[in-house]
């Protein structure tokens, strides 16, 4: 197995392009398991750690633009307070190793439906930056996700990073058969915007992909009350619940079965939706 | 009472550091998995796919014409006998024309680089005819049965209550998987360093796999990564000694995590169903109980894990009538046998929810039921014996209701159920708090010549007095090799002890299970200790050692103990056994089958997320009757270990078996708690001394695993209302 070590962001994308079949490594956390287990044994290892503007992060316009190298523990220190949901995602993640050493590039790499970053990026509305020697663009993360374990990405492309609008109420809430260090059985996401008056929400390992609950962001920016931010009535809480499992097509597996992922991914729907209006109404915009 | 010299630190009693300590903890600690040889192959196993299959053939062709393959074995190669057991030799070293389980080791390959070996084996084409599994343990065959009947068969109470529980699969998931290292020695033998829990009974089957006589097959204890049952049956130890003999290299094996699940025997699934007879007063009339484990493909310890599951399936309480049966069957699930806490587990749990639904049928306290029923010293067990130690039930039971009540939270997210997975800030968390009591026989029961063997040999070194301790005891982690060398010191009164690792060049220890060792091999060590002792003091007629004098009869120093030693040093070798036990009657299931009993019991509080069906523990309380803590450290950490290994089976960590086929064979998906999962814990020692045991001393390891499984479910019972009546209990079966 050849492994290429590019040291700048433009060797790092002739050598993808050079080597389309190399799988690009950061933290390695998914690539080494894969690795070891030998389910993967690919012809050439991209390695991006001594990228350094993959690690940074600063803003571009209005957005936030983050490199697909920055770690969840960096995530969750760095960034806590400009991207929460993102944060309280990242604290979700495996155990402090892993944080120190996984990526949210990678984590979208991966592309996998219970990838714990990609609920929150799904409610923010996320860009995910894809490059390559032919050009730059930007995808919408909602369109970002192919299938299990796979992306738009193209063979010759890297993930560059991803970028987001900060602020508003963000919120992660992830079920697990342990209290950490766990993959999720389900998850959810939720963004609420009182600029936009819009609602952002994300459901993960309930479907093939990651997904937006697009009819419960509908209902809910239609319900509640922006103007006085009143207090969410029980029924529409309910049917935000209701219309978020609906959205979901979960399976039965040696996690959990479809019915129990539905009943929580409404509860997490409610709770989270509580939790983010609470804070609207006592802090105020 | 013995003679215990004074003054010297680090003897029983004391917790003095452990040796491999701080290296495990910073990493450097050598595990099995280490081993290295200059010249060595790795070795790599091809596993059948099938949970029952006919093989019709086998065609290594490929596999050998890879290049850096030096060996593909079958069991044509196997050179001695083709199968081996514990207690019955009915497992294959390689399947022979046919296989039972998902995972039998089919073929084995040696190469000069452990992916090639892989790839070797993947290359073995296996013409296999699948064929119907047997994955019910009521429709498999059965292995064997144990009943026990004591009082009226028919019996009558004025409240019962009926239940059917049923426990899962549960795994020791050691940490270490299993790995050893084959030498090709020159008379033709093999020398072999192997992570396991019983040398000589590794040694035993080896040498009879490969048609060699004992002596011929030599095995050095390597670094072992935990065991708790999973490393008393063979692994690799074979399959890397026939590679080794047939390639004449060094031959390293070493399983992967996947591969570790289908390598070694899991914990007995069970389905039990329990009538419980009692008067309005709350005490016992009568118990009826039927036990079904399923043993798997193969017998390992099945036999007595059943009786055990026979013998302990009514818990720490006396009953008049008893109508058990408890019964083993094979199937073509994977192999089950020894773990922790050994049939009592399964039982323990069944019991105990039992008990639950008894106190609350006649309106009693969850305790209070359990005290009216309360084993205690004289006490008769359902098989005729009569519980002769200390039987402190009632009062652990006392003590841990008399805890002052748990904490209430702080709020922080890793209190919460969930965690910092933010499921709930407090909605819909439910506080429950639940008791469970067990009992555990210690050492090996029903007859067999349980016996360890040390050689201890007092010398001067540098003109001190040394002594360096030699048995064939697997330290697997429980920290055996401390307690030896603390036996040592205080019944030698030298603070320089060695201990010497463990191999086959000293008679057996007998294995590191049962809660045993401490026991049986401390028992040795310390008989060893007083055989060199007497030697020494014989030396110059002196009465007893005190402060590195040797002193007579009225107090007189009459010598150095160093210049007693002078150029001779004492050694001696011991043969321990304990008091005899006896077998059970077949039918009746009458015997005095135990040598000891010993009893924990836990009280669990849980929060429980009722809508989301994620629980967590909060604190748990235990007591525990030790007898004499010979490592107070250590006893305490056994407990931690023991307790958190059975609210692991409380909560989740079950193989997950589809058709005979396990479904999550990882530790993404087989969960152990982690330490945000285990709350604080408050550990109640007790040292009541057994009149028959060295030091008074109690096994310690078992029992905090049998009782903390109850204790958890009763406290989520609590907090839902749900029967829950299946382990571990799953998010699902508390918000189904």
């Amino acid at each position: 197995m050849d492994f290429l070590r590019p040291s700048t962001w433009d060797e790092a994308l002739a050598a993808k392009a050079a080597h389309p079949d190399a799988v690009p490594i950061a933290g390695g956390t998914d690539v080494m398991v894969e690795l070891n287990f030998d389910r993967r044994r690919p012809p050439a290892l991209l390695d991006l750690t001594r990228v350094a503007p993959l690690t940074e992060w600063g803003t571009d316009g209005d957005l936030l633009r983050v490199g697909a190298g920055v770690s969840y523990r960096r995530i969750i220190e760095e960034l806590g307070s400009r991207l929460p949901g993102l944060a309280m995602a990242s604290r979700t993640v495996g155990s402090p190793q892993i944080r120190n050493r996984g990526t949210v590039g990678g984590n979208l790499g991966s592309a996998s439906p219970a990838g714990d970053a990609h609920p929150p990026l799904l409610a923010a509305g996320a860009l995910v930056e894809l490059a390559s020697v032919r050009g730059v663009r930007r995808v919408p993360v909602d369109g970002f996700f192919r299938g299990p374990k796979r992306s738009v990405l193209e063979p010759d492309e890297l993930i560059a990073g991803f970028l987001v609008r900060p602020g508003g109420a963000q919120q992660f809430a992830k079920v697990g058969t342990r209290n950490a260090m766990v993959i999720a059985v389900c998850s959810f996401a939720l963004s609420l915007s009182l600029e936009t008056r819009s609602v952002g929400t994300g459901i993960g390992s309930a479907a093939p992909t990651p997904l937006r609950a697009t009819e419960a962001e509908e209902f809910l920016s239609r319900e509640l009350d922006w103007e006085a931010r009143g207090p969410v009535p029980p029924s529409v809480a309910q049917r935000f619940g209701e219309l978020v499992a609906a959205a979901a097509s979960p399976i039965d597996d040696v996690r959990g079965t479809a019915a129990y992922r539905s009943h929580a991914l409404s509860v997490l729907a409610r709770r989270t939706l509580a939790w983010a209006w609470k804070g609207f109404r006592e802090v105020g915009p | 009472m013995t003679t215990v010299e004074a003054g010297v630190a680090g003897g029983v009693g004391t917790s003095p550091k452990r040796p491999d300590g701080g290296l495990k903890v910073r990493g450097e600690f050598a595990f099995s998995s280490d081993l290295w040889a200059d010249d060595m192959l790795w070795g790599a196993t091809l596993r059948s796919p099938h949970p029952h299959a006919r093989i019709r053939g086998i065609d290594i062709t490929a596999a050998v014409a890879l290049p850096g393959v030096y060996a593909v074995l079958t069991h044509e190669d196997v050179p001695g006998a083709k199968r081996y057991g514990l207690e019955i030799v009915d497992q294959p070293v390689l399947a022979m024309g046919e296989v039972k389980y998902q995972g039998e080791p089919v073929a084995v390959v040696a190469a000069d680089h452990p992916e090639t070996a892989r790839r070797a084996a993947a290359r073995i084409v296996v013409d296999y005819e699948v064929l119907p599994a047997v994955t019910e343990a009521s429709l498999g065959v059965l292995l064997r049965h144990v009943p026990i009947r004591t009082g009226d068969p028919d019996a009558t109470a004025d409240v019962v209550v009926t239940g059917e529980y049923q426990v899962g699969m549960q795994d020791q998931a050691f940490l270490g998987p299993e790995s050893g290292l084959a030498v090709p020695a020159e008379d033709g033998g093999v020398d072999l360093y192997i992570a396991t829990q019983w040398l000589h009974v590794d040694q035993k089957q080896v040498a009879d796999c490969l048609g060699l006589p004992a002596e011929k097959v030599r095995l050095t204890l390597a670094g072992v990564g935990g065991a708790f049952g999973a490393r008393e049956d063979l692994s690799m130890q074979v399959h890397a000694s026939l590679l080794a003999l047939h390639t004449g290299r060094p031959v390293k094996m070493v399983y992967g995590r996947e591969e570790s699940f289908f390598g070694h025997v899991h914990r007995h699934p069970a389905t039990m169903w329990y009538e419980h007879g009692a008067t309005r007063d709350g005490k016992l009339v009568y118990v009826k109980a039927k036990i079904v484990l399923d043993g798997g493909a193969y017998a390992s310890s099945s036999t007595a894990v059943a009786a055990n599951a026979a013998t302990l399936g009514i818990g720490p309480y006396e009953v008049p009538n008893v109508v058990m049966d408890a019964s083993v069957y094979y199937t073509n699930n994977p192999p089950c046998g020894a773990m922790r806490g050994f049939g009592a587990v399964q039982a323990c749990f069944a019991y105990e929810s039992q008990m639950d639904k008894l106190a609350s049928a006649l309106g009693l306290d969850p305790v209070e039921v359990r005290l009216r029923n309360a084993m205690t010293t004289g006490s008769r067990m359902p098989t005729g014996q009569i519980v002769e130690g200390p039987a402190p039930v009632a009062d652990l039971l006392i003590r841990v209701r008399s805890a002052p009540p748990a904490p209430e939270g702080s709020g922080d997210l890793r209190e919460m159920p969930g965690g910092v997975s933010n499921t709930t800030h407090g909605e819909g968390v439910v506080r429950g708090i639940g008791y469970g009591i067990g009992i555990k026989n210690v050492a090996f029961s029903e007859g067999f010549d349980d016996y360890a063997t040390a050689r201890v040999r007092l010398e001067l070194i540098g003109g001190e007095p040394a002594v360096l301790v030699h048995t064939a005891a697997a330290e697997v982690g429980q920290g055996l090799v401390t307690v030896q060398a603390q036996i040592a010191r205080t019944e030698l009164g030298v603070e320089r002890v060695t201990v010497a690792t463990a191999d086959t060049s000293v008679g057996s220890a007998g294995s590191s299970s049962a809660s045993r060792q401490t026991y049986m091999t401390g028992g040795a060590v310390r008989a060893a200790c007083q055989a060199v002792r007497a030697a020494l003091l014989a030396r110059v007629g002196g009465a007893r050692l005190d402060g590195g004098k040797v002193l007579s009869d009225s107090g007189a120093v009459i010598a150095d103990l160093a210049s007693v030693i002078g150029d001779g040093p004492i050694e001696e070798t011991v043969e321990w056994r304990h008091r005899p036990t006896y077998p059970l009657d077949p039918v009746t299931g009458q015997g005095n089958a135990h040598v000891q009993y010993a009893f924990a019991a836990h009280r669990a509080t849980v929060d429980v997320d009722v809508e989301l069906g994620l629980v967590r523990v909060v604190e748990i309380v235990t007591a525990q009757d030790v007898g004499k803590a010979v490592n107070p450290l250590a006893v305490e950490g056994q407990i931690h270990g023991g307790t958190a290994q059975g609210l692991g089976l409380a909560l989740m960590e079950e193989i997950q078996m589809v058709d005979g086929i396990v479904r999550n064979p990882s530790f993404t998906d087989y969960l152990i708690p982690t330490i945000l999962d285990m709350p604080p814990m408050k550990v109640d020692v007790l040292e009541m001394a057994d009149p028959h045991s060295p030091y008074g001393l109690r096994g310690v390891g078992e029992p905090p695993t049998i009782s903390s499984t109850p204790a958890v479910v009763a406290a989520v019972r609590a907090a839902t209302g749900k029967a829950l009546t299946r382990v571990p209990v799953r998010p699902e079966h508390i918000v189904g």
